[in-house]
């Protein structure tokens, strides 16, 4: 044990992983009934196919096994500031957990040297009934500091929260808002060496988001604290982190370099294509009844997926239903290149959908839609009276990417920065 | 399981899915002493929060349910008390009962109340139920207190001679109830996170349990023979009659069945501790 500890000392590491497995049994996790375990029992014992297993299921799944991390090998130096980016269901969050030992790994070690702060979600511990400091305290022991830590950085920590006067206010009174922000305070004042976020930026307003992005690049930089950070938005990846790695299905696909890791996990690791077949690994994890399910889809219309802006896009989308559908809906749901979600385009209705295969037409109106590359995930559902049956998605459904048009005016470059990404209606500006 | 270096400011810990059963892991929830005393804090602040009485509630539960059980046991039932008054003798009963029995059930509910927590934050599980024991041995000792205004009302007009000598050991018996106490509590909770079924049988379970132990009677009613036995048997009868004793000065005190009592507290609570730290790893895949 000492000579690990010296080898990781000696290499600069802060954390090593080997052969990390984690595996969940899928009967402890979906709550079945006594009644469904006979029946599949039953199944299996005449050499019958699971009645209950569901199409659409990640590859991951061998029998009632899943295996949430299928082999991660991983050395994180101190001083880094890690991304780590991946689909929903990628093993992000399982990978967290078991570096901040909330749950034991089924196979493989992970050597740290350091404190660890885990902040997989702010204020946890946080009671209404108890004042600002007094939680603070608490959440702060939580945490690991004592008493004594805690009370010296007390001043720093009320400054930074902005709660002011309130501190000694029962928390239950506060906005949504002061919590957040008092809660992310005490995390962010821990004097760990290895800290642990899972999106725990999406806090408070614009201006105390951009103090606490701030705050954990400068314990990364400055203070030589080893950050990891899991998080759906790119810019905060691009902006926090020096390295990235990709997970997918367990495994840890990419490693290295931050613009490099988006481009991968947002697709564009793919060219664009004028024909996409979907299979298992475009499939979205979710609550989709898979009733119906997108199978391939093909760009007519154009070459390549290429628009101009203000163009119009042809789709061809293969499907097959399941089962007699009504008030089939499509929704595309557009990502600009650098990870912000930018809207979305619904369908009509097609009102009766036939059990077997079929085939769409789309057309798209990219109207708004400014100079770059674009990702759309591509969505089924039956919408009535409000209430939204998920059938299937896939994502990403298509990449393509809009040019300028000499037809569109512009007279500066648009600043996708500065002013979004998507241009809305002109307006109309008149001499009085 | 986990290993520890300490050195200096650098901690070396190694996570892998070996399980040692023989590492207790207190080191570690001794560094986190100031948590401990935080929560046995906010057990209380949260306790009486929004409640109209407050705190006076520590002292109406133990009067109201003693006057009860004299009444009921002592004057319909009729049950003797070894010449002690008995509404002092049912009230020295169901304070030190209530202690341990508050340290059972509410230990047994560790992880189902914490799931959320647990979930989010790693923290040695086991200040949960050690700070659940620190409060209730500070409610005891408020509680305690009315007992003592009472008896001291009942010494002076001669009715009780408590064994002042003995009262040395008092903190002692204290302990080893709150550890028995803790080790059921664990056991049960850690059984609970795959079967609920258990939880709904605690409750009733400490009901039954409080009967088997001379709680509303002294040992000394019962007849020779196997109800005196099964009730020896109980390593909580060692305890509560030997408290009795020390403060009423009344009492059988049997020194097999307090033996007994003492082999069983240290077996339940290293097993369960054991046991604790074993689920702990893991329990959140399962609930």
């Amino acid at each position: 044990m000492d000579d690990k500890y010296a080898e990781m000392q000696e290499a600069g590491l802060a954390i090593r992983i080997r052969g990390l497995k984690k595996e969940y049994r899928l009967g402890l996790i979906g709550r079945t009934t006594l009644q469904k375990e006979i029946k599949r029992w039953w199944a299996r014992k005449r050499g019958l196919e699971d009645p209950y297993s569901k199409i659409g299921q990640p590859k991951r799944i061998k029998g009632d096994r899943f295996m949430a991390l299928n082999g991660i090998d991983l050395t994180i130096h101190k001083g880094e500031a890690l991304g780590i980016i991946g689909r929903n269901g990628a093993g992000k969050s399982t990978l967290l957990k078991i570096i901040s030992r909330i749950t034991a790994p089924t196979e493989g070690e992970v050597e740290i040297i350091g404190r660890v702060t885990s902040m997989l979600e702010v204020g946890t511990g946080f009671h209404g009934e108890m004042t600002g400091r007094e939680n603070v305290y608490l959440n702060g022991a939580i945490l690991g500091m004592t008493k004594a830590e805690i009370d010296s950085k007390m001043d720093e920590i009320i400054a930074f929260s902005e709660v002011g006067e309130f501190i000694d206010t029962p928390v239950k009174r506060y906005s949504s808002g002061m919590y957040v922000k008092l809660a992310f305070s005490v995390a962010a004042h821990l004097d760990n060496e290895i800290q642990i976020m899972d999106e725990v930026l999406a806090v408070g307003d614009m201006e105390f988001q951009k103090k606490c992005l701030q705050k954990m690049r400068a314990s990364a930089r400055v203070e030589g604290r080893t950050v990891l950070y899991v998080s759906h938005n790119m810019s905060t990846i691009r902006r926090l982190c020096d390295r990235c790695i990709v997970l997918d299905e367990g495994k840890i696909v990419f490693d290295g370099d931050v613009d490099k890791a988006i481009s991968i996990y947002m697709g564009t690791g793919e060219t664009l294509k004028t024909e996409v077949q979907f299979t298992e690994k475009h499939r979205i994890h979710g609550y989709f009844s898979r009733d119906f399910l997108i199978e391939n889809l093909v760009i007519t219309g154009a070459k390549e997926p290429v628009y101009p802006e203000k163009g119009k896009a042809l789709f061809e989308i293969g499907c097959r239903a399941l089962r007699d559908l009504r008030n089939v809906r499509l929704r595309m749901e557009f990502w600009y290149q650098d990870g912000t979600k930018i809207g979305s385009m619904l369908s009509n209705p097609v009102t009766a959908v036939k059990q077997g295969p079929c085939r769409f037409l789309l057309e798209m109106d990219l109207t708004g839609l400014t100079r770059g590359q674009y990702y759309a995930d591509l969505v089924a559902y039956c919408g009535e009276n409000g209430v939204q049956e998920l059938l299937d998605g896939v994502y990403p459904g298509i990449v393509f990417e809009v040019i300028n048009s000499p037809d569109v005016v512009h007279h500066v470059e648009w600043s996708h920065q500065y002013w979004g990404h998507i241009r809305l209606h002109d307006m109309r500006l008149m001499l009085k | 399981m986990q290993k520890h270096l300490n050195n200096e400011s650098n901690n070396y810990i190694c996570i892998s899915s070996d399980r040692s059963w023989t590492d207790l892991r207190l080191e570690e929830v001794w560094q986190y002493r100031d948590l401990i005393v935080l929560f046995t804090k906010r057990y209380f602040a949260l306790t009486y929060a929004q409640t109209i009485l407050g705190p006076l509630w520590l002292f109406l539960k133990p009067f109201l349910t003693s006057i009860m059980f004299t009444l009921v046991f002592g004057y319909i039932a009729g049950i003797q008390t070894d010449g002690v008054p008995k509404f002092l003798f049912f009230l020295c009963g169901t304070a030190v009962w209530n202690f341990f029995s508050a340290c059972v059930s509410d230990n047994a509910k560790t992880f189902i109340d914490n799931a959320s927590l647990f979930g989010k934050v790693y923290f040695p599980r086991l200040t949960v139920p050690v700070s659940k024991v620190t409060a209730f041995l500070i409610r005891f000792l408020i509680q305690i207190s009315m007992v003592l205004i009472i008896l001291f009302y009942y010494c002076v007009n001669g009715n009780v001679s408590p064994r002042f000598e003995l009262w040395i050991i008092l903190p002692f018996l204290l302990l080893q109830l709150g550890l028995m106490g803790m080790g059921v509590g664990i056991i049960i909770s850690s059984m609970t996170t795959k079967y609920r079924d258990l939880s709904v049988l605690v409750e009733f379970g400490i009901q039954l349990w409080m009967y088997g132990t001379p709680v509303v009677y002294p040992l000394s009613q019962l007849p020779q023979g196997w109800m005196r036995m099964a009730a020896l048997l109980n390593p909580v009868t060692g305890p509560v009659e030997l408290f009795r004793f020390i403060l009423l000065g009344e009492g059988l005190f049997v020194p097999a069945s307090y033996l007994w009592s003492l082999g069983f507290t240290v077996i339940v609570t290293v097993l369960g501790v054991a046991v604790f730290n074993h689920v702990e790893k893991t329990f959140l895949d399962t609930v």
